[in-house]
């Protein structure tokens, strides 16, 4: 091994426990954050007896958990009632992986180890675990994989809540990825590429996607709430039908680790929002972070990252205490019968209207994304009127009545 | 291959991770089960019958779907990433893909195989 290459496997090893270590900080505050927001806007205190403000909460319930015991049905599949945990938390806690969080860092350094022997690197280290070139491919891979740990958890448990929120997380989260993933088609026809460095680097050329491909963008705020089991479309876990769905059986570290999993998860899904829509590390309106990297720069974009997901993180916890669940037949008529068929023709029209740009000679830079901007108006504006014709989704109007009702006395 | 090997890395150190929480709790922790603590919960009453019965074919059918659906998007991201390239052939070729993919969508529609009732 070359010493370029040792250096490399040192720096990748830092970010990894400085990435993970950060994550599980993060995740504990959020947590925290969930706690108080709603308290806030329920007109309650919530925790705010341990440590400054309730902050070292999540400290305190993590020991408490690590302490209580584990309880087991009689009737569960041991195995892997022990192992649906494990695989909910590790792709949760890998998809952090491929999302740059901050404009490249200066490290240089040449030391000579006992045992490893000479060890160097010198230039710009990505701020990102690993700069795969299949990015965002990695991403629908890991989340696909997450399901297992749901749907395993509430089949092997052995009671009637928790398969019930197992088969209803499995149907819900598939429909889902499948919006999603047709969401970011878009996405990828702007971009042409899958790397997410990447897609960062071409909103830095042109405008933020989130204004371009405003649909895509609507379309995937909706399913990350669905992938992520929050209201409106915590059909899983409805504390008030199934207990508290697929981990009902679950207690002590076991149950924290789902928690923590899913927290992860919330905090992937608004990095993600981010990078995709919002420009990632971007500083809007100034080319001064593009520049030769200094560690200024990664500090202060690393700061605008964080501010980006965690405003995400915020939406996610007001939609909570705002929307009213869905039922279940209606989150898979919407995924299904609309955001599906929207996000397929939104693929076509951005393809058509990308080609004919192109064809009309005009540079990729703000004024395209304006264009796009102004023909995502008028198409959102045609799907609200066409919403509220209520021909796609019936909701629950005031003074609507199921056919069934109204004919009976 | 040189980006995958923070991966492998990361790999490892997730999965020892995970294994060192739920391993280190299951150490720590008192095991003192009854009988009455190891009964599934069904909201303070005896469980009745038996937990894996049938359910609805429903799920069967969105899983079949999702499996075509999600091949769809899987063939679709290559086309979009080189679509600048491709021109209108690949605009073409693409619109003629979604279209046949419309014809399996509306026939799925309306056999009502994404109706729940």
């Amino acid at each position: 091994m070359t010493p370029e290459l040792k250096g490399e496997i040192l720096l990748g090893l830092v970010k990894i426990v400085v990435v993970f270590g950060a994550l599980q900080l993060i995740v504990m505050n959020i947590v925290w954050a969930e706690r108080r927001v709603s308290a806030w806007m329920q007109d309650r205190l919530g925790p705010n007896r341990v440590g400054p403000q309730g902050l070292l909460q999540g400290v305190a319930d993590g020991l408490k958990n690590m302490l209580k015991e584990e309880t087991m049905p009689a009737n569960a599949e041991k195995g892997l009632f022990v192992l649906a945990p494990a695989l909910a938390f590790i792709p949760a806690m890998m998809t952090q992986a491929v999302i740059p969080f901050a404009s490249p860092l200066p490290v240089r350094f040449d030391w000579t180890w006992p045992l490893v022997g000479r060890i160097a690197y010198d230039g710009a280290m990505p701020m990102v675990i690993a700069d795969l070139p299949v990015g965002f491919l990695y991403i629908l891979a890991l989340t696909s994989l997450g399901v297992y740990g749901v749907v395993l958890a509430g089949w092997s448990s052995g009671s009637k809540y928790s398969l019930l929120g197992g088969l209803r997380s499995s149907a819900q989260l598939i429909s889902y990825e499948i919006a999603a993933g047709m969401s970011l088609i878009a996405v990828m026809i702007l971009s042409g590429n899958v790397s997410l460095t990447a897609i960062v680097a071409k909103q830095q050329e042109s405008v933020w996607f989130v204004f371009a491909l405003s649909i895509s963008f609507v379309v995937f705020l909706v399913t990350a709430f669905a992938e992520t089991n929050r209201l409106p479309f915590d059909m899983p876990e409805t504390e008030s039908e199934l207990v508290a769905g697929y981990h009902a059986e679950y207690s002590s570290m076991k149950f924290l680790v789902f928690l923590v999993a899913e927290y992860a998860n919330l905090f992937t899904a608004s990095a993600l929002m981010a990078t995709l829509f919002f420009g990632g590390w971007d500083i809007p309106f100034t080319t001064w972070d593009q520049g030769a990297p200094t560690v200024l720069k990664s500090l202060v974009t690393l700061v605008l990252f964080l501010t980006k997901t965690l405003s995400f993180c915020f939406v996610f916890i007001w939609v909570r205490w705002t929307l009213p669940r869905f039922r279940f037949d209606q989150v898979m008529q919407l995924g299904w019968k609309f955001l599906l068929p929207l996000a397929i023709a939104y693929v076509m029209v951005i393809a058509t209207s990308v080609y004919a740009l192109d064809l009309a000679g005009v540079a990729f830079g703000a004024r395209y994304g304006a264009i796009l901007f102004a023909l995502n108006v008028v198409i959102l504006y045609l799907v609200f009127w066409l919403l509220d014709r209520g021909r796609l989704i019936r909701g629950a109007r005031a003074g609507y009545r199921p056919a069934a009702v109204r004919s009976s006395p | 291959m040189r980006q995958y090997i923070p991966l492998v890395l990361l790999t490892g150190f997730v999965i020892l991770n995970a294994a060192a929480i739920l391993v280190g709790s299951h150490l720590l922790s008192p095991t003192r089960p009854t009988a009455v603590k190891s009964t599934p919960y069904e909201s303070g009453m005896p469980p009745l019958g038996d937990t894996r019965q049938r359910f609805s074919v429903k799920f069967y059918l969105i899983a079949m779907l999702f499996i075509v659906f999600d091949i769809e998007t899987v063939f679709m991201i290559p086309w979009a990433v080189t679509f600048r390239q491709l021109g209108l052939f690949g605009l073409i070729e693409m619109l003629v893909f979604i279209v046949i993919l419309l014809v399996g969508y509306v026939y799925a529609w309306k056999r009502g195989a994404l109706e729940w009732e």
